[in-house]
């Protein structure tokens, strides 16, 4: 396999004293769709911001197309910004614009393209996510849904080489999943894009990704091929894919249990 | 201690985040159009509360000084001690403090809700600089706006006292100006106002965008850091005019 788009090498990264990562080491491949998977508070959207540059690792460094994120200059990190496309969780999309105008809105900052073209250009990517009537709408018009598929299309807007989506399945229909799931996939190979998504809906994410890495409490607990990970025997893998509360995965966030907290009470 | 080392952090921190505004405010003569946006809607905010204000302190300045004045007899003088204390003190300070409270705290807000709403970090995650668009735009509009909101509010002050000195108590028209014309000095006394109300927009402005981008990303944050705007930006207000009024009338 050729070197991978992005190197991830003993990433530690904590906030105030508890760990988010401890000591993670990964390799996300050009031209693939890799599923990052893990429990909810694992710090799969720290990962995707620590991959931005807009967190500082502790210790360890990522490399994004052979370039090391957190030692470039400013202008560089930002020149390698608009090669990343990224979708939120919440969407992020500036309140204060029209949905167009959201899509627009790298446009115009980072091309010189007449308006005709932009034009043109944010209606195609709203077609895609089937939102092209929709262009006039302030976001807050816009259902949850409605607004995630809007920063899909502004994520894609600058076609970069690589998209981050966090959460993309979360609050759609079946039909707009069927039609993001294909799109996420259509995109990829049609652009020759690098794809990260981070879900938790198994099916999905399963259906669409190429290799799977799977994260919990600061380590990657299993990475692979969809294949491999399909039909690995881990514990790990077994209990995130079907679904179980026992196994080594932790469902409750770490600290006392509750029997301790209950007799804390009672003293 | 704990509370003096985090007012020195703040302090350090609102000092870095002022020098990369200013490093952004070329930028702007470039992108003008955001200035003005945020200008009109500063404006559009504190206009309306700065002329009644400005009125209703004319008006009971009037009244209140012409009833010591008659005993001196020297009403005339009416007009020109309503217009000092307007250019000099009431204008800067009172359109200060409204502009603290109605378009700093709004601005305080919206950044806050920008920044809760992730809104800023997705702009970071487009190659755009939060602070050079979104920031440095506000700060401007607030430090071009606050010498315009004093100079209205004086403005309207003085024709506030004019309607219930003139119209209603009977002092001379033509004293009511001609004491103003001849004793209000233009540099001592209309200029300090104007350097008074650009130091306050400055001071005020920072506060406000700092607060704003600083805050906890959560809606209690943001309504902490609103109320804190409005707090922070009048002490200091009040605290710089004493300091600028020792300064300017040695
Ligand atoms: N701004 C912050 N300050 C302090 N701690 C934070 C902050 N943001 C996240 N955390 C902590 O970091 C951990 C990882 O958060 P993150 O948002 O990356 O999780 P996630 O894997 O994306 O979860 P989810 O699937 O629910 O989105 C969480 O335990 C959270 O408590
Ligand atoms: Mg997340």
């Amino acid at each position: 396999m050729t070197q991978a788009l992005i190197q991830i090498r003993n990433l530690h990264f904590s906030r105030g004293r508890s760990k988010i990562f401890d000591g993670i080491d990964m390799d996300i491949h050009a031209g693939r769709i890799t599923a990052v998977m893990g429990p909810s508070g694992t710090g799969k959207t720290t990962l995707l911001k620590l991959i931005g540059g807009q967190l500082k690792p502790d210790a360890g460094e990522i490399m994004v197309d052979g370039l090391n994120v957190h030692q470039l200059k400013r202008a560089d990190l930002y020149k390698l910004r608009q090669k990343m496309g990224m979708l939120f969780q919440s969407g992020a999309l500036l309140t204060d614009l029209s949905v167009f105008e959201n899509i627009a809105y790298p446009l115009r900052e980072h091309t010189n393209l007449s308006d005709s073209l932009i034009r043109s250009m944010v209606l195609i990517k709203l077609q895609a996510v089937g939102l092209s009537s929709a262009h006039h709408l302030m976001p807050s018009e816009l259902s949850g849904g409605m607004a995630r598929r809007v920063a899909l299309a502004r994520a894609m807007a600058l076609d970069p080489m690589m998209i981050m989506y966090d959460e993309p399945f979360t609050g759609q229909d079946p039909i707009s999943l069927g039609v993001l799931v294909k799109l996420i996939r259509d995109t990829n190979n049609a652009l020759k894009l690098t794809s990260i998504v981070v879900s938790h809906d198994v099916d999905e994410t399963l259906s669409i990704a190429d290799d799977v890495k799977i994260i919990s409490q600061g380590k990657v607990v299993a990475a692979g091929t969809k294949e491999e990970i399909k039909h690995s025997d881990s514990p790990w893998v077994r209990q995130f894919i079907d679904g179980q509360a026992d196994g080594p995965v932790p469902f409750h966030y770490p600290g006392d249990t509750i029997e301790q907290q209950l007799l804390q009470d009672i003293r | 201690m704990k509370a003096l080392i985090n007012s020195v952090s703040r302090l350090g921190r609102g000092t870095i985040f002022l020098s990369k505004i200013l490093a952004g405010i070329p930028q702007l003569f470039l992108r003008f159009q955001l200035v003005v946006q945020q200008v009109y809607s500063v404006g559009v905010q504190t206009l309306f509360i700065t002329l009644i204000a400005g009125l209703f302190v004319g008006m009971v300045l009037a009244l209140q000084l012409y009833y010591t004045l008659t005993t001196f007899g020297a009403t005339d003088t009416l007009g020109m001690i309503v217009d000092l204390s307007l250019v000099r003190e009431l204008g800067p300070v009172v359109a200060a403090l409204l502009f603290a409270g109605r378009a700093g705290s709004a601005l305080t807000a919206e950044i806050g809700l920008m920044k809760a709403t992730e809104q800023l970090s997705g702009l970071e995650m487009m190659a755009v600089d939060p602070v050079h668009r979104i920031i440095a735009p506000r700060f401007l509009a607030g430090f071009i706006s606050m010498p315009l909101l004093a100079a209205i509010f004086s403005a309207v002050g003085i024709l506030g006292a004019y309607s219930v000195g003139v119209d209603l108590l009977g002092v001379d028209s033509g004293a009511f100006w001609s004491q103003i014309q001849a004793k209000v000095d233009f540099y001592d006394d209309v200029m300090n106002g104007i350097i008074k109300s650009v130091v306050f927009g400055f001071i005020v402005s920072w506060i406000a965008v700092f607060e704003g981008y600083d805050c906890i990303p959560t809606s209690e944050g943001v309504a902490r850091a609103t109320t804190r705007t409005v707090v922070h930006s009048s002490l200091a207000v009040l605290a710089m005019d004493f300091v600028l009024t020792a300064i300017m009338y040695q």
